[in-house]
C-alpha cells in the first residue's frame, strides 16, 4: 500500500513546512523561500506567512504539496514491544510467576548529562502523568543514580547490585554528544564481561529502538514511554534469555 | 548601601487573596531561625572558591598555557593556606616583586610560585589591599551608574513583566545572533546557556570559546563580547537589555565576581540548587552563594532563585509548599548577603499537569499567592517544561496560558516558553513565536489584573491559603531538624544529600585566626552587613 501525507483529500500529499533564511524580510526573500521549497521536492509551494526576525532573518510558514509515497507494506520496523504493555500489577505477578524473587533495575543520566526528568518519570515513585514509576513496583528494587553519573560508575554499581536490567537516559543530544557516550557504554558491558547478563536500555526523547539496536542496547525508548512500557520489555526479555 | 532605587523590576501588586499577615509573618520568622545556625557556619568558614573569587575582585587573571585560570595556579600551591585568605599572598608577591597585577598574572601563568613568597607587612598588605580593592570598586559602580543610565533614559520602552529567553549554541558569535535578533524581536532579557557540566568544573574557562553542549561556557571574554552585542541593540531599539548568566556550581563566587565586573544584569543564584540537584557539598554551596550574593548585591545584579526545579522532579500540585518555603529561605539568606528585596528574583514555576481539572486555576492562585507574599520583588517565572511533549502545537497553546498567568499575577521576570521544548534547543524562530506570543497575550489583556477579583471563599483563594499554610507548617519541621538535617531527610524535592557528601566538600576550610579577606570587609562595609 502507497502512502501519501492526507491534507483534506486522499493523495493529496499535502505537507506544511516552516524554516527561517538568513536574508532581510522581502518580497525577493518570499521567492526565495518559495524555490526552495520547490527544490527539496515539493510541488505547489505556497508561501502562506512571512515575517522579519531581525535586519537579516526572516521567518517563512509554507504549504506545499509532495508527489513521494512509501510502501508502508514494505516498512521494516522492529517496535521495542510487540504487544500491549502489562499493567504495574501485571508486570509485579509477572515477576512472582516466572522468577520468584525480586528483579533489580538501577539507572542513571550519564556522561555530562545533567537532565534527570526522563529518568526520574521512568523511576521515581510518582512517575509521570498517572504512570507510577519503578520504585513503586513491590517486585522490582530500582536504584536511581540521578545525573552526570559516569559509565564506569554505573556498571561498578549494577555488578554490585547484581542488576537485571541497566536503564540510561540521554536527554541531551545536540551534536550527537549521546552516541558516543552509549557506544562507550555498550564497549565497557563488554569488556568487563557484563553483557549477557545484563539488559542495557536506553531512552529519551531523541531515542527510537531503532537507533538503540544499532547501538548494542537491547531496546530503546522514545516520548510518550511510561514506567509500565519500560517494565514490560525487561520482564519478558528476561524470560525469553531464561528460557533460551 | 543605602537603598536609593525604586523598584522598577516588580509589577503593580493587586491584594486579592485575603492572605493571613501573621501566618506570612510566622513564616519569615521560622525562614530567620532556620538561616541562622547555617549564617554561623558560614561566618567561619571560607572555600577555594571564594578565595578565587576574590583573588580576581583584587585582579587575578588569565590561564597557563594549558588553560588552567592564574586563580587556580595559586590556589593549588597555597592549598593549605586557604583557611588564612589567599589574597595576602597576593598582595605579598605584587609588593615584592614592584608588579601590576596583570604583570603578577603573566608570571604566575609562567610558574611563579607565591606559596615562595613571604608574607608583606600587615600595613603595607592593607595599603595594596585598599588600592585594588578600591579600583575594583569603583568599576563596579560605574556599571551600576551606567546601567542606571540607560534604564532611565529608556524607562518608557520596559515590559512588565520583562521577556526572558535564552542562547544556547555553543559558540558564543552564534549566541551573539540570536540574542540580537531576539531583542529586536522584543526580548529584554538573554541569558546565555551555559554547557552542560560547567557547573562541576572547580575552574572557569578563560577566553572566548565556540564550542560547548547544550550551551555556552561562561568566561569573562564571552561575558564581555554578549554584553557589548546587547549594548548595541539596546541603543538601536532605546531599550535596555538586561543579560543573564548562571552563578552556580563550584564556582558560584567566581562568576559573581566576572559578571560584576563585566556589567551583568542578572544571575542565576540559589541558596540550595546545587545541594540538591547538582550533588555538590551543601556546606561549600552554603558559603559560597552567601558571598556570591554579597558580589551580586554590591553590583546591584537581580539574582533568580531556582525553585522552578523543585517541580520538574516532584508534583507542582503536592509540592507547592516546597516551592514557597524555599523561596521564603531563599530570601532570608539573601538578607544576610546584605541584599535588598528588588534584587531577589525568587523563583516559581507553571508546572501544572495539563491534565488536571482547574490546574490552571490552582496555577493562578500560586502565582498571585507568590506575588503577594512577595511585593516588592521581582519575581521569576518558569514556562511549563515538564509536559512539554514535542507535540509543538499543544506546546505553544500551553504557553498561551502561561503568558496569559504571569500578566494576570503581575510577575516580574517572564521566561518565554518555548514550543519546542523537550526537543532541541531554541531556533530563531521559536523565540520569535514565543515573543509575538506573549506581547499579543500581554498587550490584549494589559489591565486584567486591575479589573478582576477572586471569588471569596473560592478554589483560587482557598487553594493559596492552603499552601501558605502548608509552606509554614513545613518551615516548622525544617527549623526542628535545622536546615542540613532537613536536606539530608530529603524535605526539598525529596532529594537527599548527606552533609559530608557531594562535590567540593574538600575546598571548605574552616577560618583560621588570622584569617584575613580585604574584599569581603570592603563589601560587608559597603553592604552595611555587620560582624
Amino acid at each position: 500500500m502507497m502512502v501519501k501525507p492526507y491534507g483534506d483529500t486522499l493523495d493529496d500529499g499535502a505537507v506544511q513546512l516552516s524554516f527561517s533564511l538568513p536574508v532581510p524580510f522581502s518580497g525577493k526573500a518570499k521567492e526565495a523561500a518559495r524555490q526552495l521549497v520547490i527544490k527539496m521536492g515539493f510541488a505547489h509551494c505556497d508561501i502562506v506567512h512571512a515575517a522579519p526576525l531581525s535586519e537579516t532573518f526572516t521567518f517563512f510558514t509554507a504549504y506545499a504539496k509532495t508527489a513521494a509515497a512509501v510502501d508502508f507494506d514494505r516498512v521494516e520496523y522492529v517496535e521495542a514491544l510487540a504487544d500491549k504493555s502489562l499493567s504495574m500489577d501485571e508486570v509485579n505477578a509477572f515477576i512472582k510467576k516466572n522468577f520468584k524473587r525480586k528483579l533489580v533495575v538501577v539507572g542513571a543520566c550519564t556522561g555530562f548529562d545533567a537532565h534527570t526528568v526522563g529518568i526520574d518519570a521512568i523511576m521515581n515513585m510518582k512517575g509521570y502523568n498517572h504512570h507510577f514509576g519503578l520504585e513503586r513496583y513491590p517486585m522490582i528494587e530500582a536504584f536511581n543514580l540521578g545525573a552526570q553519573v559516569p559509565n564506569e560508575a554505573l556498571l561498578a554499581r549494577a555488578k554490585e547490585l547484581k542488576a537485571d536490567a541497566v536503564l540510561v537516559s540521554q536527554v541531551v543530544t545536540q551534536k550527537d554528544t549521546h552516541v558516543g557516550n552509549l557506544t562507550n557504554l555498550v564497549e565497557l558491558a563488554e569488556a568487563e564481561g557484563l553483557r549477557e547478563d545484563l539488559l542495557l536500555i536506553v531512552g529519551g526523547p531523541r531515542i527510537g529502538n531503532k537507533l538503540a539496536r544499532e547501538l548494542g542496547f537491547d531496546a530503546g525508548f522514545g516520548p510518550g514511554t511510561y514506567a509500565e512500557d519500560v517494565a514490560t520489555f525487561i520482564v519478558k526479555k528476561l524470560e525469553e534469555r531464561r528460557s533460551r | 548601601m543605602k537603598d536609593k532605587h525604586t523598584p522598577k523590576t516588580a509589577g503593580k501588586v493587586v491584594y486579592k487573596l485575603g492572605l493571613s499577615k501573621p501566618l506570612i509573618a510566622v513564616a519569615r520568622r521560622r525562614a530567620a531561625a532556620i538561616a541562622g545556625p547555617v549564617q554561623d557556619f558560614i561566618a567561619g568558614h571560607t572555600t577555594v572558591a571564594v578565595e578565587r573569587a576574590t583573588l580576581r575582585l583584587l585582579g587575578a587573571d588569565g590561564a597557563n598555557a594549558d588553560g588552567v585560570p592564574v586563580p587556580n595556579l595559586i590556589a593549588q600551591s597555597l592549598r593549605e593556606r586557604i583557611g588564612s585568605g589567599l589574597s595576602q599572598h597576593y598582595l605579598s608577591a605584587l609588593l615584592r616583586e614592584g608588579k601590576t597585577p596583570a604583570q603578577l598574572n603573566e608570571a604566575v601563568a609562567a610558574g611563579y610560585d607565591l606559596s615562595k613568597v613571604p608574607l608583606a607587612d600587615k600595613k603595607s598588605l592593607q595599603v595594596k589591599a585598599r588600592e585594588l580593592a578600591g579600583w575594583m570598586s569603583k568599576r563596579i559602580r560605574a556599571n551600576v551608574a551606567h546601567r542606571d543610565s540607560k534604564l532611565k533614559a529608556f524607562a518608557a520602552n520596559v515590559k512588565s513583566p520583562m521577556l526572558y529567553v535564552i542562547v544556547a549554541t555553543g559558540n558564543i558569535y552564534e549566541d551573539v545572533k540570536q540574542a540580537q535578533a531576539a531583542a529586536l524581536q522584543g526580548a529584554d532579557i538573554v541569558a546565555v546557556i551555559r554547557t552542560t557540566a560547567q557547573s562541576l568544573l572547580d575552574y572557569v574557562p578563560y577566553g572566548a570559546t565556540t564550542q560547548g553542549f547544550g550551551g555556552t561556557y561562561a568566561t569573562q571574554e564571552n561575558f564581555r563580547i554578549m554584553r557589548a552585542a546587547l549594548d548595541e541593540v539596546a541603543e538601536k531599539e532605546k531599550r535596555y537589555i538586561r543579560l543573564v548568566n548562571y552563578c552556580s556550581g563550584l564556582c558560584m563566587p567566581e562568576i559573581a565576581a566576572m559578571g560584576a565586573l563585566e556589567r551583568l544584569d542578572m544571575m542565576l543564584n540559589d541558596s540550595m540548587y546545587g545541594i540538591l540537584f547538582r550533588d555538590i557539598n551543601m556546606y561549600r554551596t552554603f558559603v559560597d552563594q552567601n558571598f556570591s550574593r554579597m558580589i551580586n548585591a554590591a553590583a546591584d545584579i537581580i539574582i533568580n532563585t531556582g525553585e522552578d526545579n523543585y517541580l520538574t522532579t516532584s508534583d507542582a500540585v503536592e509540592n507547592a509548599d516546597t516551592v514557597l518555603a524555599s523561596q521564603f529561605i531563599n530570601e532570608r539568606f539573601a538578607l544576610q548577603a546584605g541584599m535588598p528585596k528588588r534584587l531577589m528574583g525568587l523563583g516559581h514555576a507553571f508546572e501544572m499537569d495539563p491534565e488536571l481539572k482547574n490546574g490552571f486555576l490552582l496555577e493562578l492562585a500560586q502565582a498571585q499567592m507568590a506575588r503577594e507574599i512577595f511585593p516588592e520583588h521581582p519575581l521569576k517565572y518558569m514556562p511549563p517544561t515538564k509536559f512539554m511533549t514535542g507535540d509543538v502545537f499543544k506546546g505553544l497553546a500551553m504557553n498561551t496560558l502561561f503568558n496569559f498567568a504571569s500578566k494576570a499575577t503581575g510577575q516580574g521576570i517572564h521566561l518565554l516558553g518555548m514550543l519546542t521544548e523537550a526537543i532541541h534547543t531554541p531556533y530563531l524562530q521559536d523565540r520569535y513565536l514565543a515573543i509575538q506570543n506573549a506581547r499579543y497575550v500581554m498587550n490584549s489583556m494589559a489591565d486584567f489584573a486591575d479589573e478582576v477579583e477572586f471569588k471569596k471563599n473560592g478554589l483560587i483563594v482557598r487553594r493559596a491559603r492552603q499552601v501558605l499554610s502548608e509552606a509554614a507548617d513545613l518551615l516548622g519541621q525544617v527549623e526542628k531538624l535545622g536546615l542540613f538535617g532537613a536536606i539530608e531527610q530529603g524535605l526539598f524535592a525529596e532529594v537527599k544529600r548527606p552533609k559530608n557528601g557531594g562535590k567540593g566538600f574538600d575546598g571548605v576550610a574552616e577560618k583560621s585566626p588570622d584569617y584575613w579577606n580585604p574584599v569581603e570587609d570592603l563589601l560587608k562595609k559597603q553592604l552595611g552587613i555587620r560582624g
